[in-house]
């Protein structure tokens, strides 16, 4: 009772009461929504803390297991290390220009812009490898994506003024109608997920065991 | 430290990462691990001194809220108090024998943002949208919307097959859904290209200082 | 080996190699093709252009991580310094964590060119997680949301947030996202409670964001670095979003050059493949 079923009950009663505080102006179920948005909140800080919880498990066992690439395992505690202890035990704390931001400025923000920048290169090799006008759907998007491509740059206005108004219209007529009609798919599934959660007929959150 | 020696710290750490164009090496797992140790050291400490300190921490230990004094046993006290216990009761989960405890905080989670977002998502996603489109057909743009809108949806319609009247919607749906990805390719990549550019400006103008 | 074969079996490193030369270039010899401003960039200037210079607070939610600063800091930077120049104050905040470190870094810059006062004239509410939760509750009380500022400062203390309650009072509301915060601002701010909204989000997502602006949920969009740089002509203030047109342009062309070369060779090598026609 107190491992599925208070759980399942919780769940329906938050969604249920979330889901029609929007029609009931009333002050006492006002004030308790609003608590309830804190507490939201509160809930989600504390939820960030098992991700990191999970990676030093995972890592730890490496060491322990003396895996091959354990030694990486090292940096990931160095890096975290280095983190938590120029935000918690420097003096500044987190304040701009403190060692923390530091850290930040000069480890986090030039990797983790590189790697994403590593796309750049992958999608030019992979345009020339696998975009093919095979098929008319193909050709379809490849027309498309060529005059985008043409029409978003300077470049485009100068070889023609047409191939900018070319684009806007791909995108404020065909690429419009497309878009809003995934968005309400979207949205429709969204409402049917956020249903299925509160009723209790979706429980992947709840984990295995009993 | 000075400047220079923190920027050609952050270039080395760039060109470690470049360097798995080459192939994957040592340098570049270096790079990747350290930036997993960094981030999610930094999320943490952002995460502690920029909500738990000042809206669990604070209130419950210290009784300040807002530069505001709260009374220990007050409402604003218990207000602090159960959300921050809730949020200790989610780590019962590393624990086996405790961890379906910790399923009373995460329903509470879980089917509040389920709810909060049926009527919002439902508004401003679907109704918002429909309305949008229900436009006269009296030019070639607005039939073009209304049918592109209405073929897109009949796509992804697979309650039926796709033949006859619905297979031919659905087959007009396919054409805009089309053009749709071409122009969102056309925008990946610039949008790819724009990462390439900055790294490549902080390069050549912040630490080897051969451009503006 | 026919030509096609050798082409399309070319190491993918050569292309890597020409992109990173083809980016390299324009720095060198920059080409200085003019940014056409397009229909949305302009909607979201002229909405902070006519706002009145007693204005209350705009709210800029910089919701982005360090991937993608090369795309949305021009436009954060360029969104400040509009307001700055108007003399309208501005507010930011980040539902990102990552967006905390960032937004000091955007801030520091932009207010250094401006005579503007910490408190007064700007100010930074920093980081609170829960996106929805956060911008429900900041229609209901935004200083019961963000009690303190970023340096532990009570907001109810700063200049700056004198009469401004929630969102009746907040002119315009920038969320500048990588991700799908601007749909959550529409969402959870726009529709229950009329809060007007923009956003600047990442070439990627740009496309996505065309049916809000149709419909009216939102009041204009910066699309990737292109959006940046038709808000820095707007603002007549160059920076890095112009600067990077040049390269954009070299590579998308370099692109669709491999583009068609990749298709040729393909179409010729399934020419080559098929069997030659039986003579009579």
């Amino acid at each position: 009772m107190l491992r599925r079923q208070l759980p399942l009950a919780l769940c329906f009663i938050a969604g249920v009461f979330m889901a029609v505080q929007y029609f009931i102006p009333h002050s006492s179920v006002q004030d308790f929504y609003q608590r309830l948005l804190d507490w939201l909140m509160t809930l989600l800080a504390f939820a960030f803390l098992l991700g990191t919880v999970s990676l030093i498990k995972v890592h730890f066992h490496k060491i322990r297991n003396r895996a091959a690439d354990r030694g990486f395992s090292f940096v990931v505690f160095f890096g975290l290390a280095l983190t938590l202890g120029t935000g918690f035990l420097h003096p500044e704390h987190i304040t701009p220009g403190s060692p923390f931001d530091v850290v930040f400025q000069n480890i986090q923000i030039p990797i983790e812009a590189t790697m994403f920048s590593l796309l750049a290169f992958y999608i030019a090799s992979a345009a020339f490898r696998a975009f093919r006008a095979r098929t008319l759907e193909a050709t379809l998007l490849l027309v498309a994506a060529v005059i985008v491509m043409l029409g978003r740059v300077p470049i485009g206005d100068v070889i023609h003024e047409g191939i900018p108004a070319a684009t806007q219209w791909i995108l404020n007529v065909p690429n419009l109608a497309a878009k809003r009609g995934i968005m309400i798919g979207v949205g429709l599934g969204m409402m049917a997920t956020a249903l299925k959660i509160i009723l209790g007929i979706e429980r992947a959150w709840m984990g295995g065991g009993d | 430290m000075p400047t220079f020696v923190l920027t050609t710290i952050a270039a080395l750490l760039t060109l470690c990462a470049y360097s798995f164009l080459y192939k994957d090496n040592p340098f570049y797992k270096f790079a990747e691990h350290l930036v997993v140790g960094v981030s999610a050291g930094y999320y943490l400490v952002i995460y502690y001194y920029n909500y738990i300190d000042p809206n669990v921490a604070s209130p419950i230990f210290f009784l300040r809220r807002g530069g505001e004094a709260i009374a220990l046993g007050g409402a604003e006290w218990w207000l602090a108090l159960i959300p921050g216990v809730l949020g200790l009761l989610l780590y019962t989960r590393f624990f086996p024998k405790w961890g379906w405890i910790g399923r009373w905080p995460l329903a509470i989670y879980i089917g509040g943002y389920a709810g909060l977002g049926i009527s919002p998502v439902m508004q401003s996603r679907v109704l918002e949208q429909l309305r949008a489109n229900a436009i006269p057909l009296t030019s070639v743009t607005n039939v073009l919307l209304v049918v592109g809108l209405i073929g897109t949806l009949t796509y992804f319609f697979f309650s039926m097959k796709h033949k006859g009247i619905l297979g031919g919607l659905a087959r007009i749906g396919i054409v805009f859904l089309m053009v749709g990805f071409g122009a969102s390719f056309g925008y990946t990549v610039m949008s790819r290209v724009s990462l390439l550019i900055g790294r490549v400006e902080f390069l050549l103008a912040d630490w080897l200082h051969l451009i503006e | 080996m026919r030509w096609f074969d050798r082409l399309l079996g070319i190491d993918r490193r050569w292309i890597f190699l020409a992109i990173g030369v083809a980016v390299v270039i324009p720095f060198f010899a920059p080409m200085g093709f003019p940014v056409v401003v397009t229909e949305p960039v302009r909607r979201l200037y002229d909405a902070i252009e006519e706002l009145p210079s007693d204005s209350k607070p705009i709210f800029l939610s910089m919701d982005y991580a360090p991937a993608t600063t090369p795309e949305l800091d021009p436009m954060s930077l360029a969104i400040m310094r509009h307001a700055f120049r108007r003399g309208l104050p501005v507010v930011v905040m980040t539902l990102h964590p990552a967006g905390y470190g960032l937004a000091q870094r955007a801030i520091a810059t932009a207010a250094e060119e401006f005579d503007v006062e910490y408190g007064v004239d700007y100010a930074f509410l920093g980081f609170h997680p829960g996106i929805a939760a956060v911008m429900l509750g900041m229609g209901i009380d935004i200083q019961n949301v963000y009690a303190e500022d970023a340096y532990g400062t009570p907001v109810a203390d700063l200049p700056i947030m004198e009469g401004v309650r929630n969102y009746d009072d907040v002119p315009l509301l920038v969320s500048i996202a990588g991700s799908a915060y601007p749909d959550s601002w529409i969402s959870f701010a726009y529709q229950p409670y009329g809060q007007r909204v923009a956003a600047g989000v990442t070439a990627v997502m740009a496309t996505d964001y065309y049916p809000y602006l149709d419909s009216g949920q939102m009041v204009g969009l910066l699309g990737g670095m292109r959006g940046a740089a038709e808000y820095e002509v707007l603002i007549e203030r160059h920076d890095k979003g112009v600067r990077g047109m040049d390269s954009q342009s070299v590579i998308h062309v370099f692109i669709i050059v491999l583009v068609v070369l990749g298709n040729i060779a393909y179409f010729a090598q399934r020419k080559g493949k098929r069997p030659a026609p039986q003579e009579a």
